[in-house]
């Protein structure tokens, strides 16, 4: 695990863990190598599944004793889910990354009654100036790609998330914005969409 | 002595045969009084008898999974690439039972087995047996060795539908559940292949109604023809199209209807060579089993409500080019276990073999395997 994903795990957790409730049912999209349910397995004692397709990352989930699906979501759905068969679902750092981030939001809301999605800020002032000053689509530590070879096909800031959730009737109830290594800071919660890195929001249907 | 056998084989083995004197009451509505089953063991049993695996085998398969029968044997059991000593289901940390089904024909009661009563083969008198019996009989065999919970009941194909219902029927008695390439039921495309199977073997004129043993003959066109369509089940178009192509064994086409492609060579010999050593009544039986296998079909074709009762752990696993029980038909099973709030874990594994593939070693498959074993071996601190 590089430096920067160890920091997004830890983070994750202490951001996400106080708001899973013991026992409750988790489905986790894009899972990773299952470090985050592992997590919740032990110290909430949740029945959790993680979707992963990365071949790698699904093996390192059955050595953590992770149930673990493989499957394409972005490409195949969640179909396979019933209607509210969890109480949370949960959706780190891949919100931007799917081909219909609206249609993602709602499968999670059919299929949990709280949904978790964590994602980059590119409202954040670094993204803005470095397009204001060069003219060109904003590189840095946390989004690393080119514009032509990015998996982040659908950035959006702040303000785009919580406009998406009003039109489509979701409400917020909580928002929590860190900086980049993932810390919560007094600036950033003053100014979020200029001042924060990513964010993690507990979304429900209103 | 096993010094000539590779490292990573469990070597020189011997199977064993076991009566039961308690009769078995069968789905049919007809009982076995006594029956014997041929098994053979890898490993050994823990003090605690906490380290023990059932493989369940498949249409064709039997009691010899691995190693060698003796010094000049060239093949090895059948599913010798995933148990031994480093392998999937590593016989040093696991101790392995695997036997031959009740109606098999290679040393279990089966139709080619003499009927105690009567004194005659059984032949086509043997009774129609269901996997649930298949898993009554072999309850009896982890009772004669003491085993109370198999730490996993493991099976491809046939064998996964086995796995699948010990988990329903006796759920207090395995602790995982290992599924592979396998299908809560079959298609009406998988029960029409079988039919083919049947008609081939039953029209042959040497079959005289599975009697065939009292006319010292065997149908060997019928099981050679049923053969051949199963085998081209198993393997996928890829896999044909590779091993075979258009390659002919010929010089140049013979404009007549012999055998004059590698892939009708290939086919051919196999049905031959099976033809030689299987038992035309074992193989009807086997595909009516699988035939009626559906454990939904109990509590109203829904399969969440019927697998409620289950408490092991599952491992799901199916291969991409599989077409006889393809990807999703194990979708279908893991979509239900999920619904049921079972722990449950599904790969699907890349590979061009078809539904063979589950005996081939393909890395990613032998990697994920391992992993799974290992991590039931790390909870129960084997």
């Amino acid at each position: 695990m590089s430096r920067q994903e160890s920091i997004k795990m830890r983070g994750d957790l202490k951001l996400i863990s106080p708001w899973i409730a013991e026992g409750t049912q988790v489905l986790d999209l894009g899972c990773g190598d299952g470090t985050l349910l592992a997590h919740l397995q032990v110290s909430k004692g949740v029945l959790g599944y993680g979707v992963e397709i990365d071949e790698t990352q699904i093996t390192r989930c059955i050595e953590k004793g992770v149930n673990v699906i493989e499957h394409d979501l972005d490409q195949r759905g969640l179909y396979q889910f019933a209607d509210q068969q969890f109480d949370t679902v949960i959706m780190t750092q891949a919100l931007q990354a799917v081909r219909r981030p609206d249609v993602m939001i709602d499968e999670m809301l059919r299929l949990g009654k709280q949904g978790v999605v964590t994602f980059p800020n590119f409202g954040h002032w670094r993204c803005r100036q470095y397009l204001s000053l060069r003219g060109k689509m904003p590189m840095s530590k946390t989004l690393p790609y080119t514009w032509f070879n990015t998996p982040n096909i659908h950035l959006c800031t702040f303000k785009d998330f919580e406009a998406l959730c009003e039109t489509k009737g979701i409400r917020i109830v909580n928002r929590m914005v860190v900086n980049e290594d993932f810390e919560r800071h007094s600036f950033a919660r003053m100014w979020p969409n200029l001042l924060a890195e990513f964010a993690v929001y507990r979304i429900e249907r209103a | 002595m096993s010094g000539s056998f590779p490292a990573d084989s469990v070597g020189l083995v011997r199977p064993h045969i076991q009566v039961f004197e308690e009769p078995l009451h069968l789905d049919c509505g007809q009982v076995l009084d006594k029956y014997e089953l041929i098994y053979e063991t890898y490993g050994e049993l823990n003090a605690e008898r906490s380290n023990a695996i059932l493989i369940c085998h498949a249409l064709s398969g039997d009691h010899h999974a691995a190693g060698f029968h003796n010094q000049a044997d060239k093949k090895p059991g059948w599913w010798d690439s995933c148990i031994g000593p480093g392998k999937p289901i590593d016989t040093q940390v696991f101790f392995v039972v695997c036997l031959n089904n009740l109606g098999g024909c290679n040393g279990s009661t089966g139709p080619n087995k003499v009927n105690p009563d009567t004194g005659d083969l059984y032949g086509p008198t043997f009774p129609v047996v269901t996997v649930q019996d298949w898993v009554k009989s072999q309850v009896r065999l982890a009772d004669m060795f003491g085993i109370d919970v198999w730490a996993a009941v493991v099976g491809g194909s046939l064998g996964g539908m086995q796995a699948l219902r010990w988990s329903l029927d006796f759920p207090d008695r395995l602790k995982h559940a290992l599924v592979i390439a396998s299908t809560p039921r079959l298609t009406a495309q998988n029960i029409a292949f079988n039919e083919i199977s049947r008609k081939a073997i039953t029209s042959d004129p040497e079959f005289h109604d599975g009697r065939y043993f009292e006319h010292n003959t065997v149908p060997t066109k019928g099981l050679m023809l049923a053969r051949m369509i199963g085998h081209i089940t198993y393997l996928s178009d890829e896999s044909m199209g590779e091993k075979f192509g258009r390659e002919l064994k010929t010089d140049d086409f013979n404009f007549g209807y012999g055998v004059e492609f590698e892939v009708e060579s290939y086919l051919n010999y196999q049905g031959k060579r099976f033809s030689q050593t299987f038992d035309a009544n074992t193989y009807l039986l086997m595909t009516r089993a699988l035939d009626y296998f559906d454990p939904a079909a109990d509590v109203g074709g829904d399969l969440v409500k019927a697998l409620a009762r289950a408490t092991c752990d599952y491992f799901v696993v199916s291969f991409s080019s599989d077409w006889r029980f393809s990807p999703a038909r194990s979708e279908q099973l893991v979509e239900a276990l999920v619904k049921a709030g079972k722990n449950v874990s599904y790969a699907e594994i890349e590979a061009p073999h078809g539904h063979d593939a589950f005996l081939i070693p393909t890395p990613r498959y032998l990697a994920i395997f391992s992993a799974y074993m290992k991590r039931i071996a790390q909870v129960l601190s084997l």
